[in-house]
C-alpha cells in the first residue's frame, strides 16, 4: 500500500488521528456523563422535582372543578345575568350529598372559602341538611343559606371551574378578583403581602450594607497583615462561621433582651434607669443586630479573597504619585475591589432575604419576613396554594440574583472556610 | 501593616484607630459567642449574670444545666436523632458528591456550567422554599415523616458543599503525578490508592464535614417534613428558645461552639495536611 505524504495521519492500526481523537473525547464525555449522572439523578428526585411540584401547586385549581364536576357542567351556557336555573342547583346539590359521603367537602369549602367568605358555612351548613332535602332545590338552598341566591356565589363558581387558577399569585400580591373579574385590591385588614415582601427586601438591603461597612475593615486587616496573624485573626471570622445558627440566634436573645445582658449592664453603669431598659429585641432592630451577626463571615471571607490579590505596591505608587491618603483609596484601591464587594454583597443578600429562623426567633412582629408568612400558611392558616405561591415569588427574585452573581464571578469561585 | 516611615502624624493617628475599631468588630463578630460560655454555668434559672456570678461567688455558678442536659430523654433522644440522620446523609452526599465532581472535572465534561448551577442550587434556594417544596412533595410519596426523607433532603442540603471543596481539591490536582506513578510501574489500582487517594482525601473529608455540619445545625426542613419521631437537636432548641424555660439550651449553645471549635481545627489541619502533600507552601 502506498502513502502519498498529503494522506491524513492514523494511528498505528490505520484509523485517521482525527476519528480516534473524537473517539477517544466521546469515551471520556461519557465517563465524565457516567460520574455526574447519580447525582444528578438523586437531585433530580429529591429537589428539582419537588420544586417543580411547588410551582405547580401555585396554579392548580382542582377543587371546584373535581368536587363539583356536575355542577359546573350544568352551568354551562349559564348567562351570567340571573340566578342559575333548577338542574343547577339539582347538580349542586348531588354534587354535595356525593363529596359529604366521601367526606371530603373540607378542601372546596376552603378554597371557595379564600376568594368569598362565608362559603365555608355555606357549604357546612348545607351538607349537614342535605339528608331531608326535597326539589325544588333551588329554593329550599336559598333558605338554607343566603348565598346560593347570591349572583356572586355562582359566578365563583363558574370562574373556580378551570383547573388553573392565578388566585393564589394574586393573594400573594395582595390583589384578588372581584365578581366581575376585575383584578381589585383586598380590604385593608387583608394587606399584608406585598408590605412584607418590601420590608424584607430593605432590611434585608440594611444588613447587606452593615455588613460591608463592619466587613469592609476586618477583610482589609486580614489581607494587609502578615500571613501568621492573620491566620490567626481569620479563626475569630470563622468560628462564628462554624458555629450552629440557632447559637448565635440565642446568645442574641441572652444579650439583647429586657432582662439580658446588655441591658443589665447599661442599667448597673447607671446609662438607662431600670423601668427604661431598651426594647432591642422581637423587633426590626433584633433582626438586624442577629442577622448582620450572623452573616458578615460571608462578607468578610469574598472581600478578603479579592483584597488579598492586590499588590501593596499600587497604593504605595499612588501614595509616591502625591496621592492623598483618602484620593489614592478612593481612586485606587477601592475600584479593586468592586468584584468583592458585589460578589459578597449578593451573596449575603440573597442569604437574607431568605432567612426564616433568625427573624421568627427575634422578630417579634415588626421583624418578621415575608419567608415568615410562607410558613405561617403552610402551617397554621393551612392555605398551602398561597404558601406555594409566595414560595414561587422569592425563589424568582432568588433565581435573579443568583443568575447576575453566576455572571458577574461564577458559582464554581465559590470558596468555603 | 507596619505604618510606613512617611506616614503623617494624622495618618499614624487614623492607624490606631483603624485597628481600635477592627477590635470593635472582632468583639461584635466574636463576643456573642464568648459571653454564652459562663452564662450556661448560672446557678440561676436566668438568661443573664446573676450578682453572685459577679461577685465570683461560687455559689452562683453550678453545673445543673449541664446535668440537665445529660440526664434528660428528650434531649438525649435528641442528639441520637441527629447523628443518625447527620452521618447517613453525610454519607450519601460524600459518595454522590465526590463521584460528581470527579466527572466535573474531566476537561471533556459537557454542560458543566449548567450542571454544576444546579448542584449548587440547595445551597442558594431558600431554606424555607426547599422545606415547603420538600414537605408537598415527600407527603405524596409518603416519605414525610419517616427517617428516609429527612435524610434525603439533608443529602441534597449538604451535596454543594461536596461538590466545591472536592472540585476545588481535584483542580488543583496535578495529572502528572499519575503519569509518573504509571511510569514508574504503578498499576491503575496502585496509582489509585497510593497517589490520588492521599492527595484528594482532605478535600473530600472536609467537604463530608461540611455536609455532616449543614444537617446537624438544620431546623426548617425538619421541622417542615420530620414527625416527632425524628426530633433532632437543632428542633429541640428551637422550641427551647421559643419557649425559653430553662438555660439548658445554653449548656447546649456552649457545648455546640466547643465542637464547632474542634471542627475548625480539624478542617485547618486537613488544609495544612493537603498544602504540605501538593508542596505548595509550608504552611
Amino acid at each position: 500500500m502506498s502513502q502519498s505524504p498529503s494522506d491524513t495521519l492514523t494511528t498505528a492500526d490505520g484509523v485517521p488521528l482525527k476519528v480516534s481523537l473524537r473517539r477517544a473525547v466521546r469515551r471520556s464525555k461519557f465517563k465524565a456523563l457516567l460520574l455526574v449522572s447519580p447525582l444528578l439523578a438523586f437531585l433530580i428526585i429529591a429537589f428539582v422535582m419537588p420544586i417543580l411540584d411547588m410551582l405547580w401547586r401555585s396554579v392548580d385549581n382542582p377543587e371546584v372543578s373535581t368536587r363539583l364536576s356536575r355542577t359546573v357542567e350544568a352551568l354551562e351556557g349559564w348567562d351570567g345575568e340571573s340566578l342559575p336555573g333548577e338542574p343547577v342547583f339539582a347538580a349542586l346539590v348531588a354534587d354535595l350529598r356525593e363529596g359529604q359521603e366521601a367526606r371530603d367537602l373540607g378542601l372546596l369549602s376552603s378554597r371557595l372559602n379564600y376568594e368569598k367568605s362565608g362559603m365555608r358555612s355555606a357549604i357546612s351548613r348545607t351538607a349537614r341538611r342535605l339528608g331531608n332535602l326535597e326539589p325544588p332545590y333551588r329554593e329550599a338552598l336559598i333558605e338554607i343559606n343566603d348565598s346560593w341566591g347570591e349572583l356572586s356565589t355562582w359566578k365563583l363558581i363558574e370562574r373556580e371551574s378551570s383547573p388553573y387558577t392565578l388566585s393564589y399569585y394574586l393573594a400573594a400580591m395582595d390583589r384578588q378578583l372581584s365578581p366581575e373579574g376585575e383584578i381589585v385590591k383586598v380590604p385593608d385588614y387583608l394587606e399584608i403581602h406585598v408590605a412584607l415582601f418590601w420590608r424584607t427586601f430593605w432590611m434585608s438591603a440594611v444588613i447587606t450594607g452593615l455588613t460591608l461597612l463592619l466587613g469592609y475593615p476586618i477583610a482589609y486587616l486580614l489581607a494587609n497583615l502578615p500571613l501568621r496573624h492573620s491566620n490567626l485573626l481569620m479563626i475569630l471570622v470563622l468560628l462564628p462561621f462554624w458555629t450552629s445558627l440557632l447559637v448565635r440566634t440565642t446568645t442574641w436573645i441572652a444579650i439583647l433582651q429586657s432582662q439580658g445582658v446588655l441591658n443589665d449592664m447599661m442599667v448597673a453603669i447607671g446609662v438607662i434607669a431600670d423601668e427604661a431598659r431598651w426594647q432591642m429585641i422581637h423587633n426590626k432592630t433584633g433582626t438586624i443586630v442577629a442577622m448582620t451577626h450572623i452573616l458578615l463571615p460571608f462578607m468578610i471571607l469574598p472581600l478578603y479573597s479579592v483584597m488579598k490579590t492586590i499588590p501593596p505596591s499600587y497604593m504605595r505608587a499612588a501614595r509616591s504619585l502625591g496621592g492623598k491618603p483618602i484620593l489614592s483609596f478612593r481612586r485606587v484601591y477601592f475600584p479593586l475591589t468592586i468584584p468583592g464587594i458585589a460578589a459578597g454583597g449578593i451573596l449575603v443578600f440573597i442569604l437574607a432575604i431568605g432567612y426564616y429562623i433568625t427573624p421568627a426567633l427575634v422578630g417579634g412582629q415588626s421583624g418578621r419576613f415575608i419567608t415568615n408568612y410562607i410558613a405561617y400558611h403552610m402551617q397554621t392558616s393551612l392555605n398551602w396554594g398561597l404558601a406555594a405561591a409566595i414560595a414561587s415569588i422569592l425563589l424568582l427574585v432568588v433565581i435573579v440574583f443568583y443568575l447576575v452573581f453566576n455572571r458577574l464571578i461564577g458559582v464554581d469561585k465559590v470558596k468555603l472556610g | 501593616m507596619a505604618i510606613p516611615s512617611y506616614a503623617t502624624r494624622g495618618e499614624r493617628l487614623w492607624h490606631y484607630v483603624f485597628l481600635g475599631l477592627c477590635a470593635l468588630i472582632f468583639l461584635f463578630l466574636v463576643g456573642p459567642l464568648l459571653v454564652i460560655i459562663p452564662l450556661s454555668f448560672n446557678a440561676e434559672p436566668y438568661f443573664t449574670f446573676s450578682e453572685a456570678m459577679l461577685r465570683l461567688d461560687p455559689a452562683g455558678y453550678s453545673l445543673r444545666w449541664y446535668e440537665d442536659f445529660f440526664t434528660s430523654s428528650e434531649w438525649l433522644g435528641a442528639i441520637k436523632n441527629s447523628f443518625i440522620i447527620g452521618i447517613a446523609s453525610t454519607l450519601l452526599a460524600t459518595v454522590l458528591g465526590t463521584l460528581a465532581a470527579l466527572g466535573l472535572s474531566s476537561r471533556h465534561m459537557p454542560a458543566r456550567g449548567a450542571i454544576m448551577a444546579l448542584l449548587i442550587s440547595p445551597m442558594i434556594v431558600p431554606l424555607i422554599i426547599s422545606a415547603a417544596a420538600m414537605f408537598f412533595f415527600f407527603s405524596k410519596v409518603n416519605l414525610a415523616q419517616t427517617y428516609p426523607g429527612v435524610i434525603l433532603a439533608h443529602t441534597a442540603l449538604g451535596i454543594p458543599f461536596v461538590v466545591i471543596t472536592v472540585t476545588a481539591t481535584l483542580s488543583s490536582f496535578d495529572t502528572t503525578l499519575i503519569r509518573a506513578a504509571h511510569s514508574l510501574g504503578a498499576n491503575p489500582a496502585r496509582t489509585f490508592f497510593k497517589v490520588v487517594l492521599p492527595l484528594v482525601t482532605p478535600g473530600v473529608v472536609s467537604g463530608a464535614l461540611f455536609a455532616f455540619i449543614t444537617s446537624f445545625d438544620e431546623v426548617v426542613v425538619v421541622l417542615f417534613i420530620a414527625g416527632p419521631e425524628q426530633r433532632t437537636m437543632p428542633i429541640q432548641m428551637w422550641s427551647g428558645i421559643r419557649e425559653q424555660i430553662s438555660p439548658t439550651i445554653l449548656a447546649v449553645a456552649t457545648l455546640l461552639v466547643l465542637l464547632s471549635m474542634l471542627l475548625l481545627t480539624t478542617l485547618e489541619l486537613l488544609r495544612r495536611r493537603g498544602e504540605r502533600l501538593r508542596g505548595v507552601s509550608p504552611g
